[in-house]
């Protein structure tokens, strides 16, 4: 049994308290009043000693927008951060299941942590449903489609209205969250059944739950990558926008699980994973960065590419107004995993393996906050108090909730099928 | 120089590795295994260093790539400005997008295909070349262990047998 050091725990309480503290003091620095947003701006802009002169002829609905961005942006780093580390969750369950639907004799002794980390879906899964509601409650301007006055005066969003409206926009957002943590639920309760079984039948209903999840899955993960990132941009779409969204969760997940794991071998539980265990995890983090970054450059290509207005916008804001993280993101998620983990030997390297994940994460939390940053905040993004302390306070979260799951359960599975061949897996 | 060999025949390649652990212990020097299809993990048993195909892969890959580079700046922006996408810019870095997709397939095919000659270059292998294998019966369904006889040639016997070899011949090399 593992138990959830003191050390940890009270890291983890700080970066909740210090986090909640930085997203309060987000909060209250919003201006409240144009005459506010116009101070902060200029401000920002002589601190930079540019000679820009606030023009005159803006007019007042530029200084309405530009209010309206700075008071969008602690809820947009705050929501960044939700997303983030609820798709952590969410592409570990997705990677479990398809542990479980392949009966993959490897993966066994690693299926506690797995279902540990996957525990953070529900309370993660709930907060993003919270944001979501009151954006509907018109709490915060993250999604401009729910803005009654914009959709007047908008044709496009106007014919989309039947799909993006407020009621249905929640009610897609509960099922999905009910479908994920149902399976995630009843998934870890037949896992931990099968421990203290005589036969294999938890065994086979977990083979074919999870055979069933992943089709729910699959479907349910692309609208909601539509719904949740998509839609704060309604006139754009991408049809591989789901595929992308999900490859990114998916080797954020898997590299979460690899760092977990690393971490538990150091304090001495999981004896039985050995460095091939490792390996495949590494594997992985490499195999799907350069699958993200494949589905990256195939839905930028066609669009640079044919150049249509509608479509090139997307990318065109985010060079103009987001090149460092933009196309830092790529170097990141890309190109470190590619160099750093292509050498086999380095795969099964404890702290190689856990450098370059900090590096794949460092880079999909900046991929979350370009896909929603621009449509939100638009050109006044930056990196400070809020998006900082949202981070802490999610991953402070993050850590209780997955390390607690993780001491509910004895870490080594006692009676699956497939447990001596995963002992016995070597590369 | 003429040497004395012993070749010892296994019908089962988990008998085989087994038996490669064994003479191994018993400090032999295994010259050579025959096999009908790739054994995993007997060059690890048979204590051979690893590969360095894949460096060489790596090499080649990288030699695709600026050629891909060159020859996309050549025929695209130098000799034969391209409009490309509607967007004459004339610059190798923002027609780049357009030639990745280039970059990729022949950074492929100099990996590959090089470390595909590398490998047979090594393993002195080209066509009509005469097959190495003492004994025909390695193509279909026996392993073959060959090693050097230093004049220990019933102890090695003793050894082969005992491991569950099928069956032990002496020949001249």
């Amino acid at each position: 049994m593992y138990t959830f050091s003191n050390r940890l725990k009270i890291a983890s309480f700080i970066l909740m308290a210090v986090g909640v503290l930085g997203i309060g003091i987000g909060f209250m620095t919003a201006p409240s009043t144009v005459e506010d947003a116009k101070a902060m701006v200029a401000s920002h802009n002589d601190g930079h000693g540019d000679a820009h002169v606030v023009a005159q002829d803006h007019d007042a609905s530029h200084y309405e927008h530009l209010l309206h961005q700075l008071q969008n942006k602690p809820w947009a780093a705050l929501y960044v951060a939700a997303l983030f580390f609820m798709m952590i969750a969410l592409g570990t369950l997705a990677f479990y299941a398809i542990q479980r639907a392949a009966q993959a004799g490897w993966s066994p002794l690693l299926f506690r942590v797995m279902e540990g980390i996957s525990a953070y879906l529900v309370p993660g899964g709930i907060i993003v449903f919270i944001i979501l509601v009151l954006s509907v409650a018109h709490l915060n301007h993250l999604f401009v489609w729910m803005d009654p006055e914009v959709v007047a005066n908008d044709a496009l969003i106007q014919a989309k209205s039947g799909y993006l409206n407020g009621p249905f926009f929640l009610i897609r957002a509960a099922i999905f969250l009910a479908g994920w943590i149902l399976y995630r639920e009843y998934s870890r309760k037949l896992s931990l059944a099968q421990d203290e079984s005589n036969d294999d039948s938890n065994f086979k209903l977990n083979f074919r739950i999870s055979a069933g999840f992943l089709v729910f899955y699959l479907i349910t993960e692309s609208i909601m990558s539509w719904d949740w990132i998509m839609s704060v941009d309604p006139h754009w779409f991408s049809t591989l926008f789901g595929w992308y969204i999900f490859a990114g969760m998916f080797v954020t997940g898997i590299t979460v699980i690899a760092m977990v794991t690393i971490y538990l071998k150091s304090k001495g539980y999981l004896k039985d994973v050995n460095n091939s265990h490792i390996h495949d995890l590494a594997k992985f983090m490499f195999g799907i960065s350069i699958f993200w970054a494949y589905l990256w450059f195939s839905q930028f290509m066609l669009i640079w590419y044919a150049n249509i207005p509608e479509e090139v916008t997307y990318f065109v804001t985010r060079i103009a107004d987001y090149k460092v993280p933009f196309l830092g993101m790529l170097v990141l998620n890309f190109v470190f995993p590619l160099l750093l983990l292509m050498n086999s030997d380095f795969k099964r390297i404890n702290w190689f393996v856990i450098m370059t994940g900090i590096v794949i994460l460092v880079g999909h939390y900046m991929n979350v906050y370009v896909a929603i940053m621009p449509a939100t905040v638009g050109d006044q993004w930056s990196i400070g108090i809020p998006e900082i302390s949202s981070v802490l306070f999610f991953s402070g979260l993050f850590i209780f909730v997955v390390f607690r799951s993780l001491t509910k359960a004895p870490l080594q599975p006692k009676r699956n099928p497939f447990i001596e061949e995963s002992k016995h897996f070597h590369y | 120089m003429a040497s004395k060999v012993i070749h010892a025949f296994y019908d089962d390649d988990d008998v085989l590795m087994h038996a490669v652990k064994k003479v191994k212990a018993a400090k032999h020097h295994i010259e050579e295994i025959y096999c009908p299809f790739p054994v995993h993990g007997l060059d690890k048993a048979m204590g051979l260093a690893p590969t360095r195909l894949a460096i060489t892969s790596f090499l080649y890959g990288c030699v695709g790539l600026v050629i891909a580079i060159a020859m996309m700046n050549y025929i695209m922006i130098e000799d034969w400005p391209q409009d490309i996408g509607g967007k004459p810019s004339f610059s190798f870095i923002e027609n780049m997008p357009a030639f990745i997709p280039i970059m990729f397939e022949l950074t492929v095919f100099f990996a590959a295909h090089l470390m595909v000659i590398t490998f047979f270059l090594r393993s002195r292998l080209w066509p009509f070349k005469e097959a190495e294998n003492p004994d025909v019966r390695t193509t279909d369904d026996h392993f073959l262990m060959e090693i050097e006889i230093h004049g220990n040639e019933q102890d090695l016997m003793d050894l082969l047998l005992d491991t569950g070899a099928v069956e032990i011949n002496i020949t001249e090399k």
